[in-house]
Order: structure tokens, then sequence, then C-alpha cells
């Protein structure tokens, strides 16, 4: 903090951002999909090839000793970065294995037929998906917080559906598509009133803002690291110990036991318990490189810029003829994303359109079709911010729509 | 080609004006999919005569203006033909149809109605369609 946050300064630590695509500068509003990487993240991981690789725990050479250092030494970062304890930070793919983690591990063994699971309807489908295979096969249901217009949850009705004593609940914090900011430290404590168990998919807010699990106290909370500059397949399960040491593992396999016969089988201590299998050394060293630069910068610095951006585009946006915006209008409780569709435009001519001008935003159902659906809409467009983006950026993407507008005769 | 040449007249007027929308009620064929990485759909339904001579059809779904496009004007030239012709029925033949140039990403938008209409037929004269994947 009290460091002097400089966009043009944190642009230079990112290579790809000055490459040209289509003979434009690139300008990368895809952030919320997959964010870019500096390049401290990208030599983290390169030193460790080049310097100290080698499969990790239980070797007794010098370079596995290295490894599981750098490894552990990760871990131990990534957690304090949330304010975990290293014991209830568990390496996963990514948030969807975690669900799936969570939904199989600590869900399913006391799941009956009829019993509810609860979520909410601007859920990604990674935090569908898992809980409706596991319903289907348990005779279980899925219950789901509605929104409003303006893209909040309804409180009144989330407290009516936890008071109905569901199973678990799992939401998410940050929508992707809306941008609502959910109340996550509300939900989390009307969930406790009600003694159920509770999930955040952390995903679209890790990255962006200060989250103390300590002081948030979610059961467990999700999140990947390509979202937040680092390396694709590495993400975290963040578990109270409680729970977890109850948890039968999730995969079998090496690392994840203790001891092994030809009859019998017991557990490795957490976190190892639920890491079966060499797991991803290079991508975990690389989410602590990019967590090392995110601390860095500054977490609130980083809330900061995002709260600018999102706000002068949003002004920026609105003043485009034929738009239509979803979500919070204003950006004090929206994420770093904006979705939007332009007339009678589907979102994927007007990606194309724009990406002539060397602009990556992102258009579909944004794996959330359900709620594509209950807007009433086919698909949106999407806009969305990080580190590294500026208002100029903003302003030719609003070019890049006028054109887009003059070519659709609208 | 650039974008202004890519959504040109005749492209948005099939997209903002899709000739056979909609669905045959007597319908004795028809086909629905989509295209799980952009969420576009189409179905196709058909009424054909005793020899396959496509009498009527008409597609539905939601996407974008090249796939509801090129959807539009392969009904335009079907109506009338055989059903037996959809089995020769090439992707450049659609690409001639919307005489535009599309990268591997939008070749996808337009050769979905195609993959559509050869599904139904294929199931129709009860023959598995080979190269499923060249439309995909």
């Amino acid at each position: 903090m009290g460091k002097e946050f400089d966009v043009e300064r944190v642009r230079k630590d990112f290579p790809i951002l000055s490459r040209k695509v289509n003979g434009k500068r690139l300008v990368y509003l895809d952030s919320a999909a997959s964010s870019e990487k500096p390049a401290s993240m990208i030599n983290a991981v390169n030193e460790f090839y080049k310097r100290s690789y080698a499969n990790i725990h239980r070797g007794l050479h010098t370079l596995s000793g290295e490894a599981t250092e750098l490894y552990e030494h990760a871990r131990k970062n990534i957690a304090s970065f949330i304010n975990a304890d290293p014991k209830e930070t568990i390496f996963v793919r990514n948030a969807t294995e975690g669900i799936n983690l969570v939904a199989r591990s600590f869900v399913a063994p006391g799941l009956k037929k009829g019993d509810v699971v609860l979520l909410t309807e601007m859920e990604h489908h990674s935090n569908i998906v898992p809980w409706q295979m596991l319903a289907k096969g348990k005779g279980a249901v899925i219950k789901y917080v509605p929104f409003n217009d303006e893209g909040f949850l309804d409180l009144k009705k989330a407290e009516a559906l936890l008071k109905e004593k569901p199973k678990f609940f799992s939401f998410v914090h940050v929508s992707n598509v809306l941008g609502t900011i959910n109340p996550a430290k509300e939900l989390v404590t009307l969930a406790h009133k009600y003694h159920v168990p509770v999930l955040v998919d952390a995903c679209q807010s890790v990255p962006h803002m200060k989250i103390d699990i300590k002081d948030l106290d979610a059961d467990f909370l999700v999140f990947s690291g390509h979202k937040m500059l680092g390396p694709s397949g590495i993400g975290i399960l963040y578990g109270k110990r409680k729970f977890l040491e109850k948890m039968p593992p999730f995969l079998g396999g090496g690392d994840m036991i203790k001891e092994v016969s030809f009859k019998e089988v017991s557990w490795n201590d957490l976190p190892w318990k639920f890491e079966a299998g060499t797991p991803n050394i290079e991508g975990a060293i690389g989410l602590a490189a990019a967590v090392d630069y995110l601390q860095n910068l500054g977490i609130e610095n980083i809330e900061k810029h995002i709260k600018e951006i999102t706000t002068y585009a949003l002004k920026k946006l609105s003043k485009v003829k034929g738009i239509k915006i979803y979500g919070p209008k204003t950006a004090e409780k929206r994420g770093a994303v904006i979705a939007f569709n332009l007339g009678d435009i589907h979102s994927h001519d007007l990606t194309s359109v724009v990406d002539e001008d060397g602009i990556a935003i992102r258009s579909g159902h944004h794996c959330a079709q359900p709620l594509i659906e209950k807007l009433g809409l086919a698909s949106a467009a999407r806009m969305s911010f990080y580190v590294y983006t500026t208002k100029e950026e903003i302003d030719l993407f609003i070019q890049s729509l006028e054109k887009t507008r003059k070519i659709f005769k609208l | 080609m650039n974008a202004a040449e890519m959504y040109q007249e005749i492209i948005l007027d099939h997209y903002r004006n899709p000739r056979n929308f909609g669905i045959v009620k007597n319908a004795n064929l028809s086909f629905r999919d989509s295209n799980p990485s952009c969420g576009d759909i189409i179905e196709i339904t058909l009424l054909t005569d005793r020899v396959g001579i496509i009498k009527e059809i008409k597609f539905s779904g939601k996407g974008c203006a090249i796939s509801q496009a090129s959807t539009s004007m392969l009904t335009e030239y079907l109506k009338g033909k055989n059903i037996k012709e959809v089995k020769t029925l090439k992707k450049e033949e659609i690409l001639e149809m919307l005489s535009i140039e599309l990268s591997p990403i939008r070749l996808k938008c337009a050769l979905l109605g195609l993959k559509v209409i050869k599904m139904a037929a294929y199931n129709h004269l009860g023959e598995k369609l080979e190269n499923e994947n060249d439309y995909t």
C-alpha cells in the first residue's frame, strides 16, 4: 500500500501486451475468462524447469528436495493471500475440480432422496453441473436463489430457502455475467444461522479484491489460478479442517496415502489426502509468483483501479446507441465484467467485428446458460478488465462498437 | 475479407428476415443440433414426398448472422430438391452461397445448418454420416 499504481508501468510487465493482433495493438478485454501473464510469473515457471525440476515428496535427492520446498512454499504463500492455513489449502486443477471434490467427498455421502442442494440463478456451469450430476444419482433436488431485474440476489428468498435446511449451499461471489458482487459474508452468516454448510465460488473475486477466509467464514472456497495471472491447470480449494479431516479422498493414487498394503490403505494427512498423483508442481509455483506480483501491486490498489475502469466503461458504454447492459447499474456493486448486447447484433458477430481491430472480448452464454435464458437472451457480449486495462483501451473498444453499428446498419 | 465485406447486405437480409423460418407441422424428418462452444442451436424440419422430394423445409433456432443466413439460404436452395441430394452437398457450396471468406472459427457457424440437414437426411436414409467431424 501507499505505492502509486501506474497502469503503464504494470503493462510493461506483460510481454503479450506488446504484440499486435490483425495489425492493431492488442486490446485484451477478456480477463474474466483468463488473464494474461506477467513476466515474473513466466520466469518463475521457466526457472523451475531450468534449475530445480524434479518430482516432489519422497524424493531424497537434492532436486526433489528443492522442488518439494518450492511447491510447499507456494502453498503457504497462496494460503496467506486469503489468510488460510496451508493445511486447509488444497491444490486442484481449477475451481471446477474443487467444486466437484466437495460435491463428491463432502455432500454426496450424506445426501438422500429428496434432500435439497441450494444454488443461485447466477451460477457458472461449474457450480451447477456437478450438483445436477450428484442430484440425479441420489434423487436430490436443486433449488435456486433468484435474482432481480438489476441482477441482485433476493436475500429474503435466500433466507426462506435456507430455513428449509438444504444439505448444502453453494454460491458465486461475483457473477461472471452480471458482474454482481454478492454479499458473501451476509450469505455465509445466513447459511450458518440455519446450520447449512456453504461453498463460495471466488473465481471472479479473489483476483480483484481482498478475501480473508477467516473473516468470511465460508466452509469451502474455490478459485482458479489462470484468472489471477497464474498458469492454467492450477487452482485452490480451501476447506475448513474439521470438514476436510472427515471427508473421504476424492481421487485415489500416489501421494494421497500414508500406508498401502494389498488389503488396506490409510490416507495421508491434510492437505495431501486430496492431492492424488503427481500434482501440477510448476502450476503451483507459477500461481505463487502471480500472488507475489498481485501483492506487490497491492490488492487495494488493484480493486481501486478496476473500479475506476469499470465506472469509466459503464459510462462510455451506456452512451452507445442501442446498447443494453446487464447487471448492476453502477460499479459500486459490480466486479470487473460488463455483459451487454448491441441492437439485434448477435454477440458472436460483434466479437468478430471488434477482433478485426485487435480487441478481444467474449461472447455467447459464458457457461451460464440458465442465467442467459432467464434474461430472455440467446447470448451476450462481455468485456472484462484487469490490472493492465486502460481507459484508452475502453475508448478504442467504443470506437470499434460504433464501427460495428455502421456495418450492421443500426 | 474485412468485416464490412463479410456482413454484406445479403447476409444481413437473411439474418434479419430468415426464409423458411419456423417448424413444418406435419414434418416426417427433423434434426436438431447445437454448437456447444457458442450455444448456437438449429433445428430443421422437413416434409418429403414418396420419392424424397422436399416439399417443405423450415428451420428454427438461434445464432449469429452467419449461421442464420447460411441455414436460411440452404433451405431456399433445398426446397423442391430430392433429399438424396443432401448427401452430396459440399461445404464449398455453402460458402459459395454465402459468397464470403471465413476464418476457421467462423466456419463452424456457417456449417452448422449443413450438418443438421445432413444428419436429418442420413437418419432418414438409414445411413451413417461418415465424416461428421467435417462440419464441427
